[in-house]
């Protein structure tokens, strides 16, 4: 795989290291021995500060050995490794190969961990504490970015530490979920509605999850609701978990639940996806993460030492 | 000036002539000398060599009280555990030798070289296995001009299976400050096929690279390299006239008293002679472990041994003259005709002081700063991606993970508190237990009341306290975000 644009590079670059390499050895040959007249130790020639001169002694001969050895290795580096030009070199080395086997590697490490962990239950996994840690890491480096440290999100991220699911909340719903991901799609209904409507469809909303509302415009949004919502949210507003349609009577929406926030989800819409993790992670370790993320609402009693999963106080 | 002859160069005439400019080692065979000078490098040997070989058996709180644990990235020193974190520490050694090493190398010249440094110590080691075996100087002499014979070879054998023996045991030891010693020799005699099969870990390939490695270096720099390592590798022989001044010690033939040089008989007056103490005797050249005559003056090749003073304050006690013909003394003193009181008063010189005083504090300051030490270290890492969340509508959190470093070697209970803002508090579990020497990512939250700070950036400080030990404590700062 060259990146020389032609032959000529790869031929002029190998001419070049060559001819350098047996230069340094000719020229180590010829300055290894010299003229000299009578017996006397010669200086080099060169006068400092007017009378410091240099005695040309002889050097070990151990030294120029080393450099002939290093001519050598030189060689038989170029022979077997790439840096001629093309030339791959009789190891076939590449950097990318070299990438592969430590992976190759690491995977063989883990692997019989993982194995292990695939064939026991979820729920039972759940319970188990080298399993969890093993979730956690997962976590931290995986899923925090989006549904934070603790698991418990954000406005548009749901908290996976609540027993309130979009999706449903199976230990294998939720393995389903992070596998193959989802996508919510909440279509925009300022245009059907108008501005007025959809004020009044957020005024009903917010008068079933306990918020202060204007009934007025509440009881007006009931009635486009039963039109135009329930298809998708049901008529208690209890949600749809087939298709990812939110229970609306829950306190903390996952889009926000105060009047402009439900504003602009019903008139904008929403779009929110949850990425597939199955060629990112593999099954192996998506399995463990169903266990945590499930564990995380589901405090098992075996995981309650807080070796792993993070405390949850009363104190909220 | 140095007019040592080339061998090689025979002819005296003026015709130009091919000579070598890479001459082959010359073998020195070193004298055998004793004397005061000589008691203080063999004391030297058995102390640092010692403290080499010994201490890694040493045991401390049921491990090795000297490891350097690579794997785990942990030094352990006696009581001190030294983490990643710590590698100041190791900077402040490596200042301290620096110094130490200026320091009394302006004193009294290369006292490192003559009496410390593990190339002469083992070189020292390794000639005196040499003598044991093939005699001494004559004898060694004799024996590698002689033809091969079974008597040659027996000695030779000998001397080269002792010298691989104590190289490989320098090797072992040396990965043995890296591996535990006791496991380390468990690996090995398994290995071998002492022992116990199936007990003990298998031996990796690393601590047999290493054994082997550090053993070879051993062989071949006490072996066979000797003086050419100080002569052509080190560089301290090269740069000591930075070092040294005109009050430093150092090894100097009183030419004025020795000149001019003769032999003469033991009874006769020298003076009488016209000639000076120095007898000719050619003792300074034959015990010299570089080859060096000393006579010429201070040149890079003397490694201040002083085996020199030794051997001829013994001829000159056999001539009846005083001591001291060859000795420690300074530039100016030989010039300025100084006393030894005077000589000694000479090292409490500007250089001599300065050095000391920032020594003594560098030190000072180490021993202080370790002293100091407070067993607990706390990184805060705040949630990048989720800056802050609402709950409730009524209070503004925002998540972090605390990494907590129990650095001692005891399991701690810690409380984790915050303070910066009027209604913060750590929303989680607010105490955590962690193992000794043992890190642990604690998640925690903080929330304040929605209000109670504007929207922007806040300064907090979180306190990481252990609870049977107030002492333990670590301050952070962070930041909590209201958007």
């Amino acid at each position: 795989m060259s990146d020389f644009t032609g032959g000529f590079w790869s031929i002029y670059i190998s001419i070049i290291t060559i001819v350098s390499i047996i230069a340094c050895g000719v020229l180590l040959q010829a300055m290894s021995t010299r003229k000299v007249s009578g017996s006397q130790v010669e200086t080099t020639g060169h006068a400092w500060d007017e009378d410091l001169v240099e005695l040309n002694n002889p050097l070990p001969r151990w030294w120029i050995w080393l450099f002939y050895i290093t001519i050598v290795f030189g060689l038989a580096y170029l022979v077997l490794y790439p840096g001629l030009g093309t030339f791959a070199g009789s190891y076939g080395w590449t950097s990318k190969k070299q990438y592969e086997e430590e992976v190759a590697k690491a995977e063989a490490l883990s692997a019989p961990i993982y194995d292990k962990f695939a064939k026991v239950d979820l729920k039972q996994l759940a319970a188990n504490p080298e399993a969890m840690a093993i979730g956690q890491k997962l976590f931290l480096n995986n899923c925090a970015q989006c549904h934070a440290s603790d698991a418990r999100g954000g406005k548009g991220y749901p908290n996976l530490t609540d027993s309130i699911w979009i999706y449903g909340g199976a230990p294998e719903t939720i393995r389903e979920t992070i596998l193959n991901g989802r996508k919510g799609m909440m279509p925009a209904w300022g245009a059907v509605l108008g501005d007025d409507g959809v004020k009044d469809v957020a005024h009903y909303v917010m008068s079933l999850n306990g918020k202060t509302f204007d009934s007025l415009r509440a009881a007006r949004g009931k009635e486009k609701f039963m039109t135009t919502c329930v298809a998708c949210h049901g008529p208690e507003a209890k949600g749809n978990p087939a298709i990812g349609a939110e229970n609306l009577t829950q306190p903390e929406l996952l889009h926000g639940s105060d009047e402009p926030s439900l504003i602009e989800t019903i008139s904008k819409g929403r779009t929110s996806v949850m990425p597939a993790q199955k060629e990112a992670l593999g099954e192996a370790r998506v399995h463990i993460l169903a266990a945590y993320v499930w564990g995380l609402s589901n405090a098992p009693a075996a995981a309650a030492a807080g070796a792993a999963a993070p405390a949850k106080t009363g104190a909220q | 000036m140095n007019d040592r002859p080339n061998p090689d160069d025979l002819s005296a005439s003026a015709e130009v002539t091919e000579q070598p400019l890479y001459e082959v080692r010359k073998e020195i065979y070193m004298r055998a000398v004793s004397g005061w000078f000589a008691r203080w490098r063999w004391a030297l040997v058995f102390l640092t060599q010692l403290v080499y070989y010994g201490l890694p058996w040493l045991g401390w709180n049921g491990r090795q009280a000297v490891l350097f644990d690579l794997v785990a990235r942990k030094f352990y020193i006696f009581g001190l555990v030294f983490w990643p974190q710590d590698f100041i520490y190791l900077t402040g050694l490596l200042v301290v030798a620096a110094l130490s090493l200026f320091l009394f190398t302006a004193v009294a010249g290369r006292l490192w070289c003559g009496y410390a440094c593990p190339q002469t110590v083992y070189t020292e080691i390794f000639m005196w296995i040499e003598r044991k075996i093939e005699g001494d100087r004559l004898a060694r002499m004799r024996l590698d001009q002689a033809p091969m014979s079974p008597r040659k070879l027996g000695l030779k054998a000998a001397k080269h299976g002792l010298w691989v023996a104590l190289s490989l045991w320098t090797g072992f030891t040396f990965v043995g400050y890296f591996t535990p010693i006791h496991q380390l020799a468990a690996e090995i005699g398994a290995f071998a096929g002492i022992g116990a099969r199936g007990t003990a870990p298998a031996l990796g390939a690393w601590e047999i690279f290493w054994i082997l490695f550090y053993g070879f270096a051993t062989y071949g720099n006490a072996g066979w390299m000797r003086e050419q390592v100080c002569k052509y590798m080190c560089p301290y022989a090269r740069f000591q006239s930075a070092m040294f001044d005109p009050d430093t010690l150092i090894i100097t033939y009183d030419s004025e008293r020795g000149e001019p040089r003769g032999p003469r008989a033991r009874k006769v007056d020298p003076q009488s002679l016209g000639l000076g103490h120095c007898v000719d005797c050619d003792v300074c050249v034959q015990v010299c472990p570089t080859g060096i005559d000393i006579r010429n003056g201070l040149q890079y090749e003397c490694i201040g041994c002083a085996a020199c003073i030794d051997g001829c304050n013994k001829v000159m006690a056999r001539m009846g003259y005083p001591k001291g013909l060859i000795r420690y003394t300074t530039e100016n003193a030989m010039q300025q005709k100084l006393s030894g009181r005077q000589t000694v008063a000479r090292a409490l010189r500007p250089r001599v002081l300065i050095y000391s005083a920032i020594l003594c504090a560098i030190i000072i300051a180490i021993g202080v700063a370790l002293f100091a030490r407070v067993s607990l270290k706390v990184d805060v890492i705040r949630d990048r991606a989720s800056l802050s969340r609402e709950i409730d509508g009524r209070w503004v959190e925002n998540t972090y993970q605390l990494q907590i470093m129990n650095t001692a070697e005891m399991v701690h209970r810690f409380a984790i508190r915050a303070s910066g803002a009027a209604s913060l508090r750590v929303a989680d579990a607010d105490t955590v237990e962690i193992a000794g020497a043992t890190t642990r990512m604690v998640p925690v939250r903080l929330r304040i009341e929605k209000g109670a700070l504007p929207v922007g950036s806040h300064k907090i400080e979180f306190e990481v306290v252990a609870t049977d030990n107030p002492e333990l404590v670590a301050h952070e700062r962070s930041i909590f975000l209201v958007r």
